[in-house]
């Protein structure tokens, strides 16, 4: 067998696959098979973007992130607080949350580009605390911790309310998850999306091939707080109410989990780990919100142990084993 | 106007109280072959990682060509033509060859951070990094990840990288390290056989490739530089018989 051209060779390997068309078709079913589980859908579709954000950074460019709520928070504060002032528009709401996300994350990208690993975890973890206290204690702009108040959405496009039952909800945030699902996969298969894995794999070898591994760092740091703030921002105007809780160490946490048990580094995985993680939860947190905990931890352990590449890593394998043994 | 192409003045290093590196003068003219020789620990490779600035030298300063660059960072010196390899693969392990390749030569030309072109658009950059893989014969397996290929291919994927920089200065950290004699022989075929406006510095442990390959020899004992001069002048010179081959004779 000889190898095709090299050009199209790697055309190929980014065409869309039969199994990604079929998930998003996929993502519809709920509007006509689970109509009462529309609000937990958009949750899911929210909590999917969030991993997205993180797998950009975590997945291809390997950088760890112990506080990435820190931006969720974020664009959920400054979507909540353009709200509750009057202006209530949604899509300008998005683009003012990835605005002001996007910002502190190129900020916070400059000490964030010249630490990896332990150091990394640190300071990451230090920023999302800190962003927690200050969003605490200035409670005449946050509400503090009772909450931001007074949150009221326009209909979207002037004519879409955002009704009890997540119609509304689930449909615009599943269009923003696709969109910017299709923008992360358009970055990923560049030339760009190359660098990252280049810094992924080997971060000494990048700066001896020339490559401006800091540069590239900053920049996808940026775009990474930017789509968690369009994330945050979907979840206070679904809901409209922003909590502490979305700056929290526990949301930060659970992004890490989600993403690493659907698996880091595929794109789908954060989605994949979003669904899973928050179905499960719903189901089984009726019994008792510790209890959750306990199955989590498990399927935690057990996912690294026997599938270091997560859920979806896992499957990917066993599709190619089961094609070979076909072959 | 003849500046060598690469250049030093009274480097000195020590890790703590081990000097590494005292008082280094080294030129390399233009295209070159020269090797770099010496018992282990002499702080050969460090004195490459002190001139592509993965280390800070304590003293003294470097030049490529007229420009010093002592205080330029590591990538700012690849894009200015100076470029290493490793004495131990350092490689892009979940990457194929042609990725790693690919992703040298789009850095080179400055695509390395194009988000809204998907890689296969860059075609030019594609087919360079194929064609390179080709004259290193990795064509067949360029599609493979780097991790899966044999060593051997792995030794010549670190050339292919370097390579792929455009180099005008290439620094070999013992390229043909833990390949066989064959293969070492063909690998330095492949060194020779590069552009000669190429200036190479190699280090090689392997005397009789070092003697058939290099125009002149330095060689380095304990952080000096102890002679330098042409492979007839070293294979003479008893300092050099006594540190050096004697040792390797008699170890
Ligand atoms: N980062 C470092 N910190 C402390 N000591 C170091 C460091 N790097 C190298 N050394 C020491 O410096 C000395 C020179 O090392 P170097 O790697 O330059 O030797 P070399 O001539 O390349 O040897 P070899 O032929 O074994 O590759 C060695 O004794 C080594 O242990
Ligand atoms: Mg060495």
């Amino acid at each position: 067998m000889t190898p095709a051209e090299p050009h199209l060779y790697l055309q190929a390997q980014i065409r869309w696959h039969r199994l990604e068309i079929a998930f998003w078709v996929a993502t519809l079913l709920p509007f006509l098979l689970f109509k009462s589980y529309l609000v937990l859908a958009s949750q899911i579709a929210i909590t999917g973007l969030f991993a997205l954000s993180l797998d950009l950074i975590l997945g291809y460019a390997g950088i760890v992130s112990l506080g990435h709520a820190a931006f969720f928070g974020l664009g959920s504060y400054a979507a909540g607080i353009v709200s509750k002032h009057g202006w209530g528009e949604p899509l300008t709401g998005l683009v003012i949350a990835a605005a002001v996300a996007g910002l502190v994350g190129y900020a916070a990208s400059f000490v964030i580009a010249r630490f990896r690993h332990l150091a990394l975890i640190m300071i990451t973890l230090g920023m999302g605390l800190l962003l927690h206290e200050a969003a605490n204690s200035a409670s005449w702009l946050t509400g503090g911790a009772d909450g931001l108040q007074g949150v009221r959405m326009w209909p979207l496009f002037g004519y879409f309310k955002f009704d009890l039952y997540g119609v509304t909800a689930y449909t615009y945030s599943l269009a923003v998850l696709f969109l910017i699902f299709l923008a992360a996969r358009r970055l990923i298969h560049s030339p760009f999306g190359l660098s990252l894995r280049g810094i992924r794999e080997n971060p000494v070898r990048m700066p001896a091939i020339g490559a401006p591994s800091r540069a590239h760092i900053r920049k996808v740091y940026t775009i990474s707080a930017a789509i968690a703030g369009v994330a945050g921002a979907l979840l206070a105007q679904t809901t409209q109410t922003v909590s502490l809780e979305v700056l929290s160490f526990q949301r930060s946490a659970d992004v890490l989990v989600i993403l690493i048990l659907g698996g880091a580094g595929r794109l789908y995985g954060g989605i994949l780990g979003a669904v899973i993680y928050m179905v499960a939860r719903d189901q089984l947190s009726g019994f008792n919100p510790q209890y959750w905990y306990f199955w989590i931890g498990i399927m935690l352990i057990v996912v690294v142990m026997f599938l270091p590449n997560g859920i979806l890593g896992g499957l990917a394998r066993f599709g190619a084993s089961s094609r070979a043994k076909a072959a | 106007m003849n500046a060598p192409a690469l250049s030093t003045r009274g480097l000195d290093k020590s890790f703590g109280s081990l000097v590494v590196a005292s008082g280094i003068e080294f030129a390399l003219p233009q295209g070159a072959r020269y090797a770099l020789v010496g018992p282990n620990g002499a702080g050969k490779t460090t004195l490459i990682n002190l001139m592509t600035g993965m280390l800070q030298p304590d003293a003294g300063r470097i030049f490529l060509g007229d420009e010093e660059i002592t205080s330029l960072r590591p990538e700012e010196r690849v894009k200015r033509g100076l470029v290493r390899t490793f004495q131990i693969n350092s490689l892009f392990p979940r990457l194929s060859a042609l990725e790693s390749v690919t992703l040298a030569v789009c850095e080179r030309q400055g695509h390395g951070g194009a988000i809204w072109r998907s890689l296969p658009a860059y075609r030019e950059a594609v087919d360079e990094a194929y064609a390179i893989l080709l004259s290193l014969r990795l064509g067949n397996d360029c599609y493979r990840p780097t991790r899966e290929l044999a060593y051997g291919q792995q030794r010549l994927l670190e050339i292919a990288l370097a390579l792929a920089t455009r180099p005008r200065v290439l620094l070999l950290d013992e390229p043909a390290a833990g390949v066989p004699i064959e293969g070492s022989a063909e690998l330095f075929d492949a060194i020779s056989g590069l552009a000669e406006h190429i200036s190479v510095l190699f280090i090689e442990h392997d005397m009789d490739i070092v003697f058939r390959f290099a125009s002149r020899i330095i060689v380095m004992v304990g952080g000096s530089v102890l002679v330098d001069g042409t492979p007839e002048e070293i294979a003479a010179d008893p300092r050099v018989r006594e540190v050096y081959l004697g040792k390797k004779r008699h170890g």
